[in-house]
């Protein structure tokens, strides 16, 4: 089977789309105003000490080779040192990316079965107040900023009725797992923790849905769409003629074509929920990647702000790869053509 | 009984269509849909109350430094419809003059991002399966290898914070949609009849690109941007949420959601209100976009 060919050139693209990546983010870095070194000592440095960073820092030499310093010491696993907080920008990301990871990933599974459930629903019971109902919420979902829906229900779930925690990630009254995955969920769980894992759930569920919102109803219209679209070829004519009941109909013959389009839209969905986790970290005081990468984006952290997104860059390759995994599984076209045109 | 009624209709209809215009015939057509005419009402609004903002605000010197702390945190009220913030300014006033910016934003993103966007992909696309195609295409792949709003985040905080550097980073990170959008319509054109016989009699690769090619990809075109124009405002306020877009004292949706959300949950309509409006331009153009690709996917078939 032409499966594994078709994984192996999947990743080396991926490899090669990772180093232009690199190289982009190198070259934002550099477009820094002024002087890097000068910056991290302060204006009262002496222009020796500027002088002695900026030849540690491979400043004082030509794009390219600065380039390929940062690319060989990024294979050693070192990103730099943040220039503000003083530490490997290493240790900064293995402290705040599995907070994002957490939420990020919750918030993707909301994302998929939701829409999908939605989709269904509105495919299912299509043109009746059902439907209506759901592709109205699906408008004003779509519509709503992440960081909207995440104040509206800051103020009601949070505030005014106080049912769910509204900020971090645990309550101060809990115990900590110890630090398996980083993943409280699954390391609380891993431990037998359970008061700890349904308080980090609490504590998930209202930035998650935040996060999930839009992506969440883009998944439901085109569900929605492509099932409804489905319903009219011949073959689910014909299964309705044999007298197959519609809810396998739906089950055993809609559903696995219909939600090819919705998963391959996942990726990009995926994207604009990793962008707005950058604002809803903030607001839910999360202490996550995306928050770390605004303080120092605010601070002119360089070495800081490229591990970030690099780091983020390689998470969003690896989900778009598991989306085109699923679906080649999904769509045997993929799977076995070669090359189309 | 039945025949006769179907004639009937049909006369009627031919006649409809003798007497209107193309513009009204259109007009028809969209107001079919009365989401689509929402979403015009709401552009609609949105554009005129930009426009003749210093007119229509109740208080509109409340958009620049103005201070006036015996009104402040004042709830909403008739006076002060959205209430006022901590500096005793006019929300609704500040809103108004804030869709001018971000509206300007948008405009200003789309019409660097369009024509570089739209003619690399119309090259790539011609130029299939030449190193033009690969160069073109892997660079597009590269710039969407990260989420959007990340990049344009990064690339307005290593410039100065400020309106103008937001609309860069954020035209740095669109361009790729439109060439990865006009590619694929171009590979797929470059093949018709119509593209060979201008092959043929010699005319100008210029030509067949802009005068053959692109013609037919403008209602593909025209509909992303209508959608584009509300996400572009939506990435200009979350830039301005976390303090990379338009500076104070100048009002900027974004920023008054994020001082807003400071206030939470006492003075709430200080975040609430501006994150509505922005909700409100992005569903707008969603719904007027959503409508214009109806037209034209009507007007085709």
């Amino acid at each position: 089977m032409n499966f594994s060919r078709y994984l192996i050139r999947r990743l080396g693209y991926s490899i090669f789309v990772l180093i232009g990546l690199s190289i982009l983010v190198f070259m934002i870095a550099r477009l820094v105003p002024g002087d890097p070194a000068r910056a991290a000592l302060g204006p009262r440095a002496s222009e020796e000490a500027v002088e002695q960073l900026r030849s540690r820092l491979h400043l004082d030499q030509p794009i390219y080779v600065q380039y390929f310093y940062w690319l060989k010491s990024l294979f050693q696993g070192d990103l730099g040192e943040s220039l503000f907080t003083r530490r490997p920008v290493i240790e900064d990301i293995k402290e705040f990316l599995p907070a994002t990871l957490e939420l990020a990933i919750f918030a993707g599974i909301l994302m998929a079965f939701f829409g999908i459930l939605f989709g269904v629903i509105s495919a299912r019971y299509s043109n009746t107040w059902v439907d209506n109902l759901i592709r109205v919420f699906a408008y004003l979902g779509i519509a709503t900023p992440a960081f909207v829906v995440a104040i509206i229900l800051l103020l009601i779930f949070g505030m005014y009725f106080e049912v769910f925690p509204t900020i971090g990630r645990l309550s101060a009254w809990i115990d900590a797992p110890p630090k398996i995955t980083g993943l409280l969920t699954i390391d609380s769980l891993l431990t037998g923790n359970f008061a700890a894992f349904f308080d980090a759930l609490k504590h998930l569920l209202l930035p998650a849905i935040s996060l999930s919102l839009g992506g969440l109803f883009q998944e439901a219209r085109i569900t929605r769409s492509s099932m409804i679209e489905n319903s009219k070829k011949d073959y689910t004519y014909s299964m309705r003629a044999y007298g197959v009941p519609e809810r396998v109909v739906i089950s055993k013959y809609l559903f696995k074509p219909s939600i090819i389009p919705t998963i391959s839209i996942l990726g990009l969905d995926f994207a604009s929920l990793m962008g707005n986790a950058f604002l809803v970290e903030l607001l839910f005081n999360w202490p996550g990647l995306s928050r770390y990468g605004i303080n120092v984006m605010l601070r002119k952290d360089v070495e800081a702000i490229v591990a970030v997104i690099m780091v983020l860059g390689v998470v969003f390759t690896v989900v778009n790869i598991i989306v085109d995994i699923i679906v080649a599984y999904l769509d045997p076209r993929i799977r076995l053509v070669e090359k189309g045109e | 009984m039945n025949g006769v009624l179907e004639e009937t209709l049909t006369t009627i209809d031919d006649k409809r269509d003798d007497h209107r215009t193309r513009a009204g015939r259109w007009w028809y057509q969209f107001s079919k849909n009365p989401l689509s005419v929402v979403g015009l009402a709401i552009v609609i609004f949105v554009v005129c109350s930009a426009i003749f903002a210093p007119w229509i605000a109740p208080y509109p010197e409340h958009a620049g430094p103005y201070v006036n702390y015996g009104e402040a945190n004042q709830s909403p009220s008739t006076n002060h419809l959205f209430g006022t913030d901590v500096f005793g300014r006019d929300i609704l006033s500040r809103v108004f003059f804030a869709f001018r910016s971000a509206l300007l934003m948008g405009i200003v993103v789309l019409a660097i991002v369009v024509p570089i966007g739209v003619t690399l992909g119309l090259i790539a696309g011609y130029f299939k399966n030449t190193w033009i195609d690969t160069v073109v295409m892997r660079i597009t792949d590269i710039f969407l290898s990260v989420p959007p709003l990340i990049l344009a985040l990064a690339i307005t905080s290593v410039l100065e914070p400020n309106l103008t550097n937001a609309m860069i980073a954020v035209s740095v990170m669109w361009w790729p949609w439109y060439t990865r959008l006009v590619y694929g319509m171009a590979t797929s054109i470059r093949n018709e009849y119509f593209v060979q016989s201008a092959e043929l009699l010699g005319a100008s690769k210029f030509h067949i690109l802009f005068r053959e090619i692109l013609p037919n990809c403008l209602s593909t075109i025209l509909t992303k941007m209508t959608l584009d124009m509300g996400w572009v405002i939506l990435i200009g306020a979350s830039l301005s949420f976390v303090g990379l877009g338009e500076q104070p004292p100048k009002p900027s949706l974004g920023t008054m959601v994020s001082d807003g959300a400071r206030y939470l949950p006492e003075y709430w309509w200080m975040a609430v209100f501006p994150g509505l409006a922005i909700m409100l331009i992005v569903l707008g153009f969603n719904l007027l976009g959503d409508g214009i690709g109806d037209l034209f996917s009507m007007e085709e078939s």
